[in-house]
């Protein structure tokens, strides 16, 4: 059985890069100050979607970011930890997370139809490029 | 579904942001990483607001400056971004700490925090921020960062966006601590928001027919109008002040501090006293119009029902020499039981010193700390949980950040507290 043929996005790019990873999808927003641990990578937040699962080299998908602006430094805690998402792709980008991802250096897109993407889909970003591949196990 | 490719849009052709020579070049890290960083960060932020270019900026005001808030990986980030070269192209001023940089022990605070709060001040001297002294202050425009009507600056702390905007007439948006550094490192920022002329109208009318006197009643005015207003520019109509109140920059900080605490206001107009406030299509056609006339709400939904008080804090925004001296006139007499401390800006405690002020306040039994900010220090761990204000800001923050219980209050209540130990149970005075 052949696996469907990939999907392709032109996104906005946020912090320009090359990544590969398995999507990790959350319906709802990200605060990372108070909802993902720096130094874990865990999302803690109560009640979240992805409590409990670990960010790291994941393609993170989302919304948008929410909470506190300190949130940034988050990011930037869980790159020198080795921790950090691959990327990050959100349907709306807001400055928390964009800032984070730059000064973490994760390659960050927005204003991609992320509902087209699940969990657990191979995604590879190139610049505005969003190329998401999906398994023949999984119907579409 | 048979879709395999599904172009949402087309980055060529709209929302590009057009940049010069020059500053695709620092882009690109023709300039090296620091300045790299820095251009990355002011093009996209300018990119998420719509910006299509790029303008120069006259002065910054960076945020994000307490150890308590940034933690290791913001102290990290910063001597990285330092190490890497980043310096500062414009004027740039910094925010308060979390101690005074030099009466920290006086305060309490433990050594090892007070050590990690000095690196986190010395990587932003190490940029040149403050000409490499930085005298960390919530309100630069005391101390000299005090930009002309309608200089381009990008500011950070919501309380000095609001008064630049407002008071002064420059412009500015709201920054992130980041995103204020970048703005320095560049000396640029988008040009998007408060920076255009259309979006500096009024959408929101409010008459006041509240009896306002003190400070702190304009205060509790900000509280109330920020909860409901949110990112709204407001234009006050029937404000009971005259432009040769000796308050009046006083009274005016203190308004916008508060509506950028429990709202989002960065810029509002005083009908025939601010100096945007003077064009006669100054409100938006379809603005909502409100109508103050009680301020009782505004104490109350920043005050925590505690009826001992064990610090008195005042200063938030940092206190003018106008109000220091009028604290002194206050205190003159009395001898205060609990701790009170006043903070504000290392030039103008300089000045209040030279002047008499700080012995006179301190004789009383209160204290005058620079640099500092209460919010955003350790206060539970320097052993206060419940503290009395005459600022809605600050009890606003004490409460959602620092964690501890609040009252907001007259000036006259805080200082009954302060000799006391308890919240008077008097109304509020006039």
């Amino acid at each position: 059985m052949t696996s469907p043929a990939p999907l392709t996005f032109t996104a906005r790019v946020i912090k320009a890069g090359v990544a590969e990873g398995e999507a990790l999808v959350s319906a709802d927003p990200i605060g990372f100050l108070g909802g993902v641990d720096g130094q874990t990578g865990i999302v803690t937040e109560r009640d979240h979607p992805l409590a409990g699962t670990c960010v790291a080299g994941k393609v993170l998908v989302f919304p948008t970011g929410k909470g506190s602006t300190v949130g940034s430094y988050v990011l930037y805690q869980l790159a020198a930890e080795g921790l950090a998402p691959a990327a990050i792709i959100n349907a709306e980008s807001e400055p928390i997370v964009a800032v984070g991802a730059i000064i973490a250096e994760i390659p960050m897109v927005d204003q991609v139809p992320i509902g087209a993407i699940r969990t657990g889909d191979r995604v590879c970003i190139e610049g505005a490029t969003v190329t998401v591949s999906r398994g023949a196990d999984h119907t579409r | 579904m048979g879709m395999n490719t599904n172009k949402v849009r087309n980055a060529d052709e709209e929302d590009v942001m057009r940049l010069t020579a020059e500053e695709q070049g620092w882009l690109a890290g023709e300039a090296g990483p620091a300045l790299r960083r820095a251009m990355e960060i002011v093009t996209a932020l300018g990119t998420i607001y719509g910006a299509r270019r790029l303008i120069p900026v006259e002065s910054v005001q960076i945020s994000g400056v307490s150890y308590r808030n940034i933690g290791d990986a913001g102290l990290d980030f910063l001597c990285r971004w330092a190490d890497e070269g980043a310096r500062v192209r414009v004027p740039t001023t910094l925010n308060p700490t979390a101690m005074d940089m030099v009466s920290w022990q006086t305060q309490g605070l433990d050594p090892d925090f007070a050590a990690k709060q000095r690196q986190v001040v010395a990587a932003f001297a190490r940029m040149g921020v403050g000409k490499g002294v930085p005298l960390p202050t919530c309100t630069p425009y005391l101390i000299g960062n005090r930009p002309l009507p309608g200089a381009h600056i990008a500011w950070a702390e919501s309380s000095a966006v609001a008064f630049a905007n407002s008071v002064l007439g420059a412009r500015t948006n709201r920054e992130g601590g980041p995103g204020a550094i970048a703005a320095a490192l560049t000396g640029r920022t988008g040009a998007y928001g408060l920076h255009l002329e259309e979006h500096r109208r009024a959408t929101l009318r409010v008459k006041v027919d509240a009896v306002l006197d003190t400070i702190s009643d304009y205060s509790a005015l900000g509280a109330l109008i920020g909860r409901t207003a949110q990112k709204a520019v407001p234009l006050f109509v029937n404000l009971p002040l005259e432009a040769d109140d000796p308050l009046y920059e006083e009274k005016l900080k203190a308004l916008g501090a508060a509506m950028a605490a429990t709202g989002a206001v960065a810029l509002y107009h005083v009908a025939s006293l601010t100096p945007e406030a003077t064009s006669s299509d100054l409100l938006t056609a379809d603005c909502a119009c409100w109508c103050i006339d009680d301020l009782t709400e505004g104490y109350a939904m920043l005050s925590d029902d505690i009826e001992r008080i064990d610090l008195v804090w005042i200063g938030c925004p940092h206190a003018s020499l106008v109000e220091l001296a009028q604290l002194t006139e206050r205190v003159a007499g009395r001898r205060l039981q609990v701790p009170m401390w006043i903070t504000c800006a290392r030039p103008i405690r300089d000045l209040a010193v030279d002047s008499g002020l700080v012995g006179k306040i301190e004789a009383a039994g209160g204290q005058v700390f620079a640099d500092a900010c209460m919010a955003i220090a350790p206060v539970r761990n320097l052993g206060f949980q419940a503290v009395a204000t005459p600022s809605a800001k600050g009890a606003y923050y004490l409460r959602n950040l620092a964690n501890v219980a609040a009252r907001f209050g007259t000036l006259d209540q805080c200082l009954a507290a302060a000799e006391t130990g308890h919240w008077p149970s008097m109304g509020r005075d006039a």
